[in-house]
């Protein structure tokens, strides 16, 4: 046993090695030319700390409430959020009643009806939220020639690669927050000045921190104090950001508290019952030489 | 040991009536409790049941995953989600699953690597070696289909460029391909039959692993020496023996299993699969999940043509040419030696080698550009060096070390060093862990 510990090590430090000098290379052939850079993000997302990171992470639900503020007063004016139904918001801390009346208004397109035709009726709970355009082609039409992206998954579809070494260490700092670091970066990104001489193409708009280019078609969509808070929170661009990213974030994965709840009563339960079994087999081999 | 005979007896009246009409307890005791393993068995061996565990997980996982799922083009990205969502446990369920596929290749690497440090493969385990060839190549068949299920842009793009392989095939590369996808392009039909193989072949693989089984009880298994079993001391019953270090490897491996699962659910996997697939837009780095990038590396790293084999043909052949020398290993090895602890050079080679299969898993993780090409191909070299050069040359010019006459001695031997404590041939040696 001691051996093959001693064996994993080695090869530990000589992978970790190779991997050191092969990254140092690659950097170093990269000729640094800031105004036309050719890997993205030119600026790594900015590590926050978040309510939900952690083995015992869980949402802040005034947090989930004025995320979805956010997104409704802001960004779902262009972006759908296709996979959220309004009953899962009871997550949030509302009510069934507060849940009836936030669904009611929107409007939802229903049918056909008992006489074949297509109506609209306030939304009920059941419902998710509705598109902002009827479909994809029409989001894109509207957009510059691109559909925005639906939010329901957002948080878990966008996260910057990580690169050696840092993501062994993200092992064990179980690091599950690269989608809403990602957002919070972008949103927050807007204000930096693009280097002299960078070509920013005609109808986008810089930012360091997006991930396919040097700039995205999507203006700067929050300024502080835009979303009115009633519960004291800042009302500035890096608290929106924080909270819709939080909200996004539930939204991509509802049963995160479930998860890491359950996952430490399996982990006790696995270290418990191994302690058992480990006893068990000392017992058992107990003068047999191996 | 086959040559072993049945030691059980029926006790009850419902023993002996099954025993004179279909034995089927005889055979479940002769080959769980009283077959013989050798008594020096390291935790390397738990992971043969770590990957039946494994296999029965996934099986179990995934026949409840495919009661929800809807293997539609239009229909499956949302009825996965729908899973993650309102499905009662739904997202343990598909956590479990999609986790599961990676620990089932962490498990079967392990086994693998433990089958070539301890030359588990040399006579008279070859077949028992193929026939774990076999089974890898069926599970490398389900994890590639059933990563296409989900129908995100990994899925889709990652199905389209491992397809596109077939068709650097001469003359039947592209009716092949088009077989396989029931069309032109990825598309509706391949999303269907993908997901038909995908229930279909791990039940294969359980098949094969029912050979694989027989086989090794028909050989015995190798253990660390390398020594066959020679005497009745060298074995302990399978129970309770082997059960219980089993049992105890497994909750080791079910707790880090069980850590990704819960804590770290997404990490093996990739952001761009939580986005619905489009045939009209190309993510800007296709990979393939981790378990495969060592192969991926290698089709990479063939960015040259040699002669009438262009770089693409080329680089297809290196890479099924890299798990075709699986399939080789029990005859390029030529040493007398099985066990890579009683040779030096062999067992500084094989940590070459892992260290190297690791290195070609991050390069192909990283773009195919720049000074990483360079990279992945000497890394290829070394791959296929290890296989074609070391393995057949150190056999002939290595000195091992001393061999122990029996298991016996060996570990009694060990033992004395270890504790210090005088014992006789017979007496038995306090406990190691």
């Amino acid at each position: 046993m001691k051996k093959i510990l001693t064996s994993l090590a080695l090869l530990g430090l000589v992978a970790a090695g190779i991997g050191a000098a092969g990254t140092w290379a690659i950097a170093a052939e990269e000729a640094h030319n800031a105004a036309a850079p050719t890997h993205f993000p030119i600026d790594e997302p900015k590590e926050m700390s978040w309510s939900f990171t952690g083995p015992f992470g869980t949402y802040d639900k005034a947090q989930l409430q004025r995320g979805l503020k956010v997104y409704k007063e802001v960004c779902s004016a262009c972006h759908s959020m296709n996979l959220v139904a309004f009953r899962t918001l009871s997550d949030l801390g509302y009510s069934d009643a507060q849940i009836k009346t936030l669904s009611a208004e929107y409007t939802i397109h229903d049918g056909p009806n008992d006489a074949g035709d297509m109506f609209d009726r306030p939304g009920k709970p059941s419902d998710h939220f509705p598109a902002p355009f009827a479909n994809d082609e029409a989001a894109a039409a509207s957009n510059g020639g691109a559909a925005p992206p639906d939010m329901s998954l957002l948080a878990k579809a966008r996260g910057v690669e990580r690169g050696f070494p840092q993501f062994v260490f993200d092992i064990f700092t179980q690091y599950d927050a690269g989608g809403p670091d990602y957002i919070h970066s972008l949103l927050t990104g807007y204000d930096e000045t693009p280097p002299a001489g960078m070509v920013i193409p005609e109808g986008t708009h810089y930012n360091p921190y997006f991930m396919s280019g040097v700039s995205l078609k999507m203006p700067k969509p929050l300024s502080d104090g835009q979303v009115t808070y009633d519960d004291g929170a800042p009302q500035t661009v890096d608290q929106y950001s924080r909270d819709v990213a939080t909200f996004l974030m539930w939204a991509a994965e509802p049963h995160m508290e479930d998860r890491k709840k359950t996952g430490f009563r399996v982990l006790v339960f696995l270290l418990l019952f191994g302690a058992l079994v480990y006893l068990t087999k000392r017992k058992v081999w107990e003068g047999v030489a191996h | 040991m086959s040559e072993g005979h049945s030691t059980y007896t029926p006790k009850t009246g419902i023993e002996r009536w099954f025993d004179a009409r279909m034995p089927l307890p005889r055979l479940i005791y002769d080959s769980f409790v009283a077959y013989p393993v050798p008594r020096n068995l390291n935790y390397a061996w738990t992971f043969g049941g770590i990957l039946s565990i494994m296999l029965v997980a996934q099986i179990l996982t995934g026949i409840v995953l495919a009661m929800h799922y809807t293997a539609d083009t239009n229909l499956a990205f949302g009825s996965v989600e729908k899973i993650m969502r309102d499905v009662n446990s739904g997202w343990l369920l598909r956590y479990m699953h999609s986790n599961g596929a990676s620990f089932f290749f962490v498990a079967v690497y392990i086994h693998i690597f433990r089958g070539l440090y301890y030359g588990s493969y040399k006579a008279p385990r070859e077949l028992l070696w193929i026939l774990g060839c076999i089974i890898y190549l069926l599970m490398m068949a389900t994890g590639f289909m059933g990563y296409v299920l989900p129908w995100g842009q990994m899925s889709f793009w990652g199905a389209t460029v491992i397809t596109g392989f077939f068709s650097a095939i001469p003359l039947v590369g592209d009716w092949i391909q088009q077989l396989l996808l029931g069309g032109f392009a990825v598309d509706n039909p391949t999303l269907n039959r993908f997901f038909a193989l995908h229930y279909l072949l791990p039940f294969m693989i359980a098949g094969v692993v029912v050979l694989h089984i027989w086989a090794l009880h028909v050989v015995g298994q190798s253990n660390p020496t390398g020594i066959e079993i020679k005497s009745k001391t060298d074995t302990v019953a399978f129970t309770p023996y082997a059960t219980i270090k089993d049992a105890f490897g497994m909750i080791v491996f079910l707790f880090f299993f069980a850590y990704f699962v819960f804590y770290l659910p997404n990490y093996l996997g990739h952001p761009d699969n939580y986005i619905v697939a489009n045939p009209l837009k190309t993510p800007a780095h296709i990979v393939p999940e981790w378990y495969f990038l060592p192969f991926y590396a290698i089709l990479r790293a063939i960015t040259f043509n040699v002669g009438p084999i262009n770089s693409k043909l080329g680089g297809v052949l290196c890479m099924f040419g890299a798990i075709v020398m699986l399939f080789l290993v029990p005859w390029l090895d030529t040493s007398k030696v099985r066990s890579a602890v009683y040779r030096p050079w062999y067992k500084l080679f094989f940590w070459l080698f892992v260290a190297d299969a690791i290195l070609l898993g991050w390069l192909g993780s990283q773009p195919a550009e720049g000074s990483y090409v360079f990279m992945a191909q000497m890394a290829t070299l070394v791959y296929f060096a290890f296989f074609l050069i070391a393995l057949p040359v150190l056999g002939l010019i290595e000195t091992p070390r001393r061999l122990p006459n029996s298991i016996t001695e060996a570990v009694l031997e060990k033992n004395k060093g270890g504790g210090g404590h005088p014992t006789g041939a017979t007496a038995a040696p306090e406990t190691k862990g």
